[in-house]
């Protein structure tokens, strides 16, 4: 009987407590630099594409809501010919910037997003690529990597040694 | 002492009594969120009063929808039963001196008979929807209403007693000394409680109980039918909070304020007072519900009518 009074008082009592709404659109929430956001593509530090379209992200997508294409340059440098993300079907779970091997796909702290029509969701290459490596800054995937492209010939990336000479290995 | 101008007197306790119950729908989900630490609805307008209208206009857009397998008339009847039953209610409520719009010598006796009356668009609307979620909200209804009318009417007979007579105006009259919530604080207590009941709010909200019957006894009425079982529970809260102004807390009377503000402070204060109630308590199992009003509250309501009967005799008027 007294508990229930009690309970009254105290529930009375929480109409002077500090508030828990954050008034959005007037004052903005904290969003955690690894926040699970909205999908760019990064470049490597000298401006090149990071992307190598290995497919990974569009197989590691749940929704199936990554499309692109792989070509190659002239060079040998594969990069994708499209890049579509339809962000109507994304769901922001960040598995495609877990599967990337080379950090070109990250996820960013904006949700900001809405539109009034779905198609305008559907976002291309040029909308998602941005001027800058995003989240890691001095990454450059194909100055490690060991595969052969134009201006780089294999043995040369950054700490790997000259490749064996086969004849050398003979009895 | 009935208002020389009964027209206006009628337009106006309507007007007035159908505006507060729409500024309810604002007030109850300020005050919620008050207690729940948040803001409620602040956007539309200033403080947000303007969510009165949107949410009306939201409701008359509504599909007004009735289902095939309902007994068409009485699922039309039922909601209007509700709000004309406690509208009914209003007419004897003295509100300010000269302001009545009917000033029966039986008011009281009217104010229960009407929230006796308000059981049957529940339980019609429940039994018309043929669903056995609202006819089991309809039951508990019923169940619930009846239980509590008897010792809301006994609860209030203390009152009777000590005022002399059933008129309300002569009860606020007779408070001019003394409030009767001190001599009957039990009989206020109890009317408290069952005025919660009447208005099936939430301590008390068995026949809709959303968790166990999805919405109860208006399970399948849509659109504007809707909206008057709301205005009717709306306007339910009002009259019992304007009831206990008048019974226990001297209506109008009170210093230096004018006789209308008095009446309209204390009110909101018992509204805003059943508010906090809602926000507070979990709702009883149905049988601690029944056993609490056949156990508890009636041999209260009892001792407390034949106690006061004995102090009334012995010491006289």
């Amino acid at each position: 009987m007294f508990s229930l009074l009690e309970t009254i008082w105290r529930v009375f009592l929480h109409a002077f407590h500090k508030r828990v709404t954050i008034q959005y659109p007037d004052q903005k929430p904290y969003l955690a630099p690894r926040w699970r956001g909205r999908i760019i593509l990064s470049r490597d530090p000298d401006g090149g594409e990071r992307c190598v379209a290995c497919y990974l992200c569009a197989i590691a997508c749940p929704v199936d809501c990554i499309a692109l294409q792989a070509t190659e340059d002239d060079t040998g440098r594969r990069y994708p010919a499209f890049f579509r993300i339809n962000f109507s079907r994304c769901i922001f779970c960040g598995y495609c910037e877990d599967a990337c091997p080379t950090y070109a796909i990250q996820l960013t702290p904006d949700f900001e997003m809405g539109e009034y029509r779905r198609p305008n969701l559907v976002y291309e290459k040029e909308d998602l690529l941005i001027n800058g490596p995003g989240k890691y800054p001095g990454y450059n995937f194909w100055r490690v990597a060991g595969v052969k492209i134009g201006g780089k010939d294999k043995g040369e990336a950054q700490n790997e040694g000259r490749p064996v000479d086969l004849h050398t290995l003979l009895p | 002492m009935t208002s020389p101008y009964p027209f206006a007197a009628i337009f106006g306790v309507l007007i007035v009594a159908l505006t507060i119950a729409a500024g309810l729908i604002w007030l109850e989900r300020r005050l919620l969120a008050l207690f729940q630490d948040r803001y409620g609805p602040n956007r539309a307008g200033p403080f947000g009063l303007l969510q009165v209208l949107a949410d009306m206009i939201k409701i008359f857009l509504k599909e007004d929808w009735i289902p095939p397998f309902a007994d068409r008339t009485v699922f039309v009847l039922a909601p209007a039963v509700i709000v004309v039953a406690v509208l009914l209610s209003f007419a004897v409520l003295p509100i300010a001196p000269g302001i009545i719009v009917s000033d029966l010598n039986i008011g009281l006796l009217w104010v229960l008979a009407m929230s006796s009356l308000g059981v049957y668009s529940i339980v019609l609307g429940g039994w018309a929807s043929d669903n056995k979620y609202s006819l089991l909200g309809a039951m508990r209804a019923s169940a619930q209403m009846l239980s509590y009318e008897v010792f809301m009417g006994l609860s209030l007979m203390g009152v009777v007693l000590l005022a002399g007579s059933f008129d309300l105006v002569h009860i606020v009259e007779a408070q001019r000394h003394l409030w009767f919530v001190i001599p009957q604080f039990l009989g206020f207590v109890l009317f408290l409680i069952a005025g919660l009941a009447e208005t099936r709010r939430i301590p008390f909200d068995l026949p809709e109980a959303e968790s166990e019957l999805i919405a109860g006894f208006h399970s399948e009425y849509s659109g504007m039918k809707f909206g008057m079982f709301f205005v009717g529970e709306y306007l339910g809260v009002v009259l019992i909070s304007s009831l206990i102004t008048v019974l226990f807390f001297g209506g109008w009377l009170g210093p230096l304020l004018p006789p209308l503000l008095w009446f309209f402070i204390k009110m909101f204060a018992f509204i805003c007072f059943f508010i906090l109630v809602r926000a507070s308590l979990p709702r009883p199992r149905f049988d601690q519900l029944m056993a609490w009003a056949w156990k508890i509250m009636l041999p209260l309501a009892l001792a407390n009518l034949m106690v006061t009967g004995a102090v009334v005799l012995a010491w006289g008027k």
